[in-house]
């Protein structure tokens, strides 16, 4: 139960429905059990593996954990990443986990009462302050500061006073309540059918369609103007009703199938996948390294991780998955979801699916309650890397380690919260380091355990207590196909999307907006800052990591007390 | 929905059902492996250190 209690968190009902909808569903879901199969479950074994070998000889961090692997000078940098990722992560998830709990509230106390699509996307945007920067600091209970206020302090609190335990145990309840209550919501989006009667194609079995159906129609506008995004259709109606405006249309639309192949040649929707695999799993994220480092040489790194997989997968694919994008589709319609995707889309649809439902208020409260839960547990799991690499490398204590990262993250957490606008710094900071770095790292530690630690080494401790050993298979798998699958991905989409180059046509494309956030002319002062202030993280990172006499024991090969 | 996305959809959920099913039956039936099995356990031994 504590394993799947703590396997939940935002990324399953939030940010993968947000992820699938922005990549349109279908060709996604199959990169994204590719994924799951070859590179997130292989890879979260050799971190727990990784992460218990580094314990065994006293080191808990990233960094430390790295240098006494590899013994050598860089490694110890390269783990950096590792610390970087959930804190910077932390400064961000903090933020959506107050406003579940603000939509908690809320719903609660009668002040949620969302009719209609536009109703649920103008509050959820002046709830975040999604208008200007700034706007979202104001002490109201309709707007996100005090509730991050709240959470902040309450999450610091917990770890402060050593209180995380008291939180797990009400997880231990509070999950499967979430999975009852997430099983509830299921059953009555299912039955929604099409909530606006005007508009019949947009409906739940279209809604089913748009996540799932691999092939995809699109209709594309051929002139005026060039280059209009080419909007989709899903269902056999709105196809046919699309074909005749195309017949009509005298040459100006054209009528586009895309197989799954054609769109799995986009280099964005492996990485957004994997990223997302990453993300929900914790591999590449620099968590699971540092409390596998605080298990015993006999507990069961195979069953544990696959356990803690299975149990986010469940939860995401066949609860997350099936909940918000379907209704996305019932009440905002197929166009409408294109400019809605992301993080936020879950709460601008679930409370209108909630509106929906007797007693929708408690169940709105309920759901958005248990979703708080899970993240504040998530949230406390992403502190602890930083709280082991700051105790390591300054050899202080505890508290004051919480202390120096309590400040460290109170700057990153008001930065987010002040740059709203189109919520640009939390988009920035979940794109490059939610998604790019946890690629980065996680491809930097499959290269680690198959040919640096080695992998025969690295299956001796992985399958050392184990109730049945990681099959064979594996060992090719996470020593030639996991590194040149990653590295495969990583260099398409340098290409595609820094480079500018389409792989399709072999001509020069469109450079991704995450790129020209931060060069050239069409350049956003949020994202610009949001680069800044993870750079200088890491040279902080770096210059303690620079000085720290426990990595230099680990660098030889020495425990980390004699 | 169209037929392969019936099918993609049937095959994913149930995939997932079933692992996460057979994790739970091998945990439970296998000997002693409760306490051997751990997830990401907040509390952490470094709190019961006095500072």
């Amino acid at each position: 139960m504590a394993v799947a209690g703590s396997a939940v968190g935002l990324g399953n009902f939030l940010r993968f429905p947000g992820l699938a909808a922005q990549y349109g569903g279908g060709a996604f879901m199959l990169a994204y059990a590719i994924s799951f199969l070859i590179i997130g479950l292989p890879i979260g074994w050799a971190e727990w593996a990784m992460g218990r070998h580094a314990g065994s000889l006293g080191y808990n961090s990233a960094p430390g954990a790295f240098a006494v692997i590899v013994r050598s000078r860089w490694a110890k940098f390269a783990g950096i990443i590792g610390v970087i990722v959930p804190v910077v992560i932390y400064m961000y998830y903090v933020v959506i986990e107050s406003w579940c709990i603000g939509y908690a509230f809320n719903f609660w106390s009668g002040r949620l009462n969302l009719q209609d699509s536009r109703d649920a996307v103008g509050y959820f945007a002046s709830f975040v302050g999604a208008g200007a920067d700034a706007s979202a600091l104001e002490l109201s209970s309709h707007k996100a500061l005090p509730w991050l206020l709240t959470v902040f302090v309450f999450n610091f609190y917990l770890i402060y006073r050593g209180l995380s335990a008291g939180i797990e145990k009400m997880c231990n309840i509070g999950m499967p309540l979430l999975i009852l209550l997430a099983l509830v919501i299921l059953a009555r989006v299912m039955t929604l059918g099409a909530p606006d009667p005007s508009r019949p194609h947009d409906n739940v079995f279209n809604g089913l369609g748009y996540m799932w159906n691999p092939g995809k129609v699109q209709v594309v506008r051929t002139s005026p103007p060039p280059g209009a995004p080419p909007r989709e259709v899903v269902g056999a109606e709105a196809v046919a009703e699309a074909e005749k405006e195309v017949a009509a249309s005298s040459g100006a639309l054209k009528l586009v199938r895309l197989s799954p192949w054609s769109q799995l040649g986009n280099p964005s929707l492996w990485l957004a996948a994997a990223g997302q695999i990453f993300f929900s799993l914790s591999v590449g994220f620099g968590v699971i390294i540092v409390y596998a480092s605080y298990m015993k040489p006999k507990d069961d790194v195979v069953l544990s991780g696959l356990t803690a997989s299975s149990a986010n997968e469940f939860c995401e694919v066949a609860l997350g998955g099936l909940i918000t994008v379907p209704a996305a589709v019932a009440f905002l319609g197929v166009a409408g979801i294109a400019g809605q995707a992301g993080v936020g889309l879950g709460f601008k649809v679930l409370p209108l699916v909630f509106s929906k439902m007797p007693a929708g208020a408690f169940f709105g409260g309920a759901f958005f309650f248990m979703l708080f839960l899970a993240a504040v547990t998530s949230s406390i799991s992403m502190l602890q890397p930083g709280i082991a690499f700051l105790e390591e490398s300054l050899d202080v204590g505890r508290k004051a380690s919480v202390a120096i990262l309590g400040l460290l993250t109170t700057f990153g957490t008001g930065f987010v919260v002040y740059f709203t606008s189109d919520l640009k710094a939390l988009d920035t900071l979940d794109f490059w380091v939610g998604t790019f770095l946890i690629f980065l790292l996680a491809t930097i530690q499959v290269i680690l355990f198959g040919w640096v630690w080695g992998i025969d080494r690295g299956f001796k401790e992985l399958n050392h207590g184990a109730a049945f050993p990681v099959p064979p298979i594996f060992r090719p798998v996470i020593r030639w196909l996991c590194p040149g699958f990653l590295l495969g991905i990583f260099a398409l989409w340098i290409l595609k999307e820094i480079l500018g180059y389409d792989l399709s046509s072999g001509s020069e494309g469109a450079v991704s907006g995450y790129v020209t956030d931060l060069l050239g002319d069409k350049s956003n002062l949020a994202a610009q800052l949001s680069i800044a202030l993870v750079a200088a993280f890491m040279v902080f990172f770096g210059l303690i990591t620079a000085r720290s006499r426990a990595f230099r024991r680990a660098e030889q090969g020495l425990p980390k007390h004699d | 929905m169209t037929l392969s996305g019936l099918l993609v959809m049937l095959l994913s959920v149930g995939t997932v059902c079933i692992l996460f099913a057979w994790c739970v039956f091998k945990v439970l039936t296998t000997p002693q492996e409760t306490e051997k099995v751990h997830a990401v356990e907040l509390h952490t031994p470094d709190m019961n250190e006095p500072d």
